[in-house]
């Protein structure tokens, strides 16, 4: 009985997080303009989805920016971490409670920051800035993943590794990075995902000439939900399924 | 020992912040032996090893090998190579690769490297687990792939930094005899470091006892068991009875001791004057516990009754109050001849030791 209850807790919990993602994922299917009530089964919004040129276009911009900025940011935060770890130098530990100040502030105070510095350096807005953007703000997530990983290394790992012979790049090279991995791929999916969704800002940080696919999707909702977009987020949903579980393989594999 | 040394430490001083962790120490390591830095923890006998490896650099001083200075050389440009306490295996790596690291950073080539690898496991006893990960060995086995890891360098001198305190007892006993045996096997210089008094004596050739960033004594096992120049170090390594007392007489290498009363002859090898209060230093093992009612003669001898009998299988542990009131710690060894000394809680009895058996501080 009291067993039954638990069964009976966790299937709320869970139809509570998924129920909305599975209606959406039905009504992309569903054969009507107006998306309420169910009129048949169709492929069609996928079909059209595929057709639709400049949406297309922002989802490969959007893949793209996400791509890059997740890989610069992850070889940057790598790099960040082990200096944090491995060196002592005056202002280590502000510059590192800086990156979480980075990482807690608002999207739209970044924003609107970087799009103020833009301005004052005088690069005009679009697909540069953007990526720039991203960068900056993927950066202190895998700063964090990877440093909370190498803070858990025993320091005579690296002493032994220079001890046998090693160079200081040698070292970082065949023995930091491997033992890193699991942390680095963590690090660079959690940008990929959060550079993927971010609406505000990239709102800010990108001009008219490259449009990404959250701002596309946020102003086509404006004029209502069409089904092409329940279609579309049904693909994404998809995406981020194959990319969690594709992390979750690497990451046991590598702990087995 | 008339050999040259093949590492020397002059005037080392090594701070961290503001404590002092090595002391303007001096240090000579001969070639081939088997040296123990022995001490409490926090006594800078790690530190010292981590100079010798460049994993520390010193505030002063300098420390020379072979003739060079290390100064500024950096550790993976040493010939020295470490065994870690935590043994520090590359957890990403098979046993192979692990034991293989040095020489692939030395870019030897590929069919040398097995075959040293494989002359490395051997020697540790490790044959046949090449290809497991370290966290698929026991503790042991790791501390085996740690040696093996090391010694496959070939390096002049290895520091062992309190390698076995790991492993359970009994793992260590073994552990120690392999250590010695190897040691025996490579002829290459160890520096072993412990805080465990009985590893340093069944395994060194020499022992340097620290305290606070200096060596208190340097010398074998048994000049610093028998003849500990200092309280710290005679405390330090072994139990030992502590007696005060006041020098009454002095003749020619001998003296008398007053203790308690009683006139006891010691010898007299700090030439220490008349008058002089001192302390009357006697291992468990070097005193005799006479009977009462078995008492011949009229030999010194300090009174007191039997507290407690530890039975040990080979020996058996006294703890006696003296009437004093002091208390002692005395190890008896069984007699075959007389098998009929039976200890009793609350026996009166007498201690006193063999001339010359005694230190005096």
């Amino acid at each position: 009985m009291k067993q039954a209850f638990k069964y009976a807790y966790l299937a709320f919990i869970y139809l509570f997080l998924y129920i909305p993602i599975l209606v959406l994922v039905i009504y992309s299917f569903n054969d009507s303009r107006f998306s309420t009530n169910w009129q048949g089964f169709t492929f069609s919004w996928y079909a059209q989805l595929f057709e639709d040129g400049p949406l297309m276009e922002a989802f490969a911009n959007s893949l793209i920016i996400a791509f890059s900025s997740s890989t610069i940011a992850t070889i940057l935060g790598t790099l960040s971490a082990f200096a944090f770890y491995r060196y002592r130098f005056i202002g280590r530990k502000v510059t590192y409670s800086f990156i979480y100040v980075v990482m807690m502030s608002p999207d739209i105070v970044m924003g609107i920051s970087l799009l103020m510095f833009f301005i004052t350096v005088g690069l005009s807005t679009g697909a540069a800035t953007l990526l720039l953007a991203h960068i900056t703000f993927c950066l202190p997530f895998v700063v964090v993943t990877v440093y909370a990983r190498i803070s858990g290394f025993d320091r005579n790992i690296l002493d032994a590794a220079k001890d046998l012979g090693a160079t200081e790049r040698r070292m970082f090279r065949h023995v930091v990075l491997p033992m890193l991995m699991p942390a680095v791929i963590a690090g660079w999916l959690l940008s990929f995902t959060l550079s993927l969704d971010d609406v505000v800002v990239s709102f800010f940080t990108t001009g008219p000439s490259f449009e990404v696919l959250p701002l596309k999707i946020y102003s086509m909702v404006r004029l209502g939900i069409k089904p092409e977009i329940n279609a579309l987020s049904t693909v994404m949903f998809l995406m981020s399924l194959v990319t969690v579980t594709v992390s979750h393989l690497l990451i046991a594999k590598e702990n087995r | 020992m008339e050999k040259d040394p093949i590492v020397r430490l002059r005037r080392v001083t090594k701070r961290f912040d503001d404590v002092v962790a090595v002391d303007s120490l001096d240090l000579d390591i001969y070639q081939g032996e088997f040296l123990t830095l022995l001490g409490p923890s926090g006594c800078g006998k790690t530190t010292v090893l981590r100079l010798i490896a460049g994993f520390e650099s010193p505030d002063k001083g300098d420390i020379v090998m072979n003739g060079t200075s290390l100064i500024g050389t950096a550790p993976n440009k040493r010939n020295v190579n470490t065994v870690f306490q935590s043994y520090a295996l590359f957890p990403h790596m098979s046993i192979f690769d692990n034991i293989a690291f040095g020489l692939k950073m030395k870019r030897f080539e590929k069919s040398v490297i097995t075959e040293k690898v494989t002359e490395a496991l051997s020697i540790v006893k490790l044959g046949g687990l090449e290809m497991r990960k370290p966290h698929q060995l026991s503790g042991g086995q790791q501390q085996r792939v740690a040696m093996a890891r090391a010694i496959v360098n070939k390096p002049q001198v290895l520091l062992l930094d309190e390698p076995l305190s790991a492993l359970d007892y009994r793992l260590r006993q073994e552990m120690e005899l392999e250590l010695k045996r190897i040691h025996r096997k490579l002829g290459i210089t160890f520096v072993f470091v412990t805080h465990d008094q009985e590893e340093a004596i069944s395994m060194s050739d020499r022992i340097a006892v620290m305290n606070e960033g200096r060596i208190e004594q340097i010398g074998t096992p048994s000049q610093i068991y028998e003849e500990p120049q200092n309280m710290f170090v005679a405390k330090f390594v072994g139990e030992i009875n502590v007696f005060e007392g006041r020098i009454v007489e002095i003749h020619n290498g001998s003296a008398v001791v007053d203790i308690h009363g009683r006139h006891f002859k010691v010898q007299n090898r700090k030439d220490f004057a008349n008058g002089r209060a001192v302390k009357v230093l006697l291992r468990p093992e070097d005193i005799m516990v006479t009977k009462d009612e078995e008492l011949q003669g009229t030999a010194p001898a300090l009174a007191g009754k039997i507290e407690e009998v530890i039975y040990k299988g080979k020996t058996v542990d006294l703890i006696i109050s003296l009437d004093a009131g002091e208390t002692v710690f005395v190890t008896q060894f069984f007699n075959e001849d007389q098998e009929d000394v039976v200890y009793r809680h609350g026996h009166r009895i007498h201690i006193n030791w063999p001339y010359g058996w005694e230190v005096v501080l």
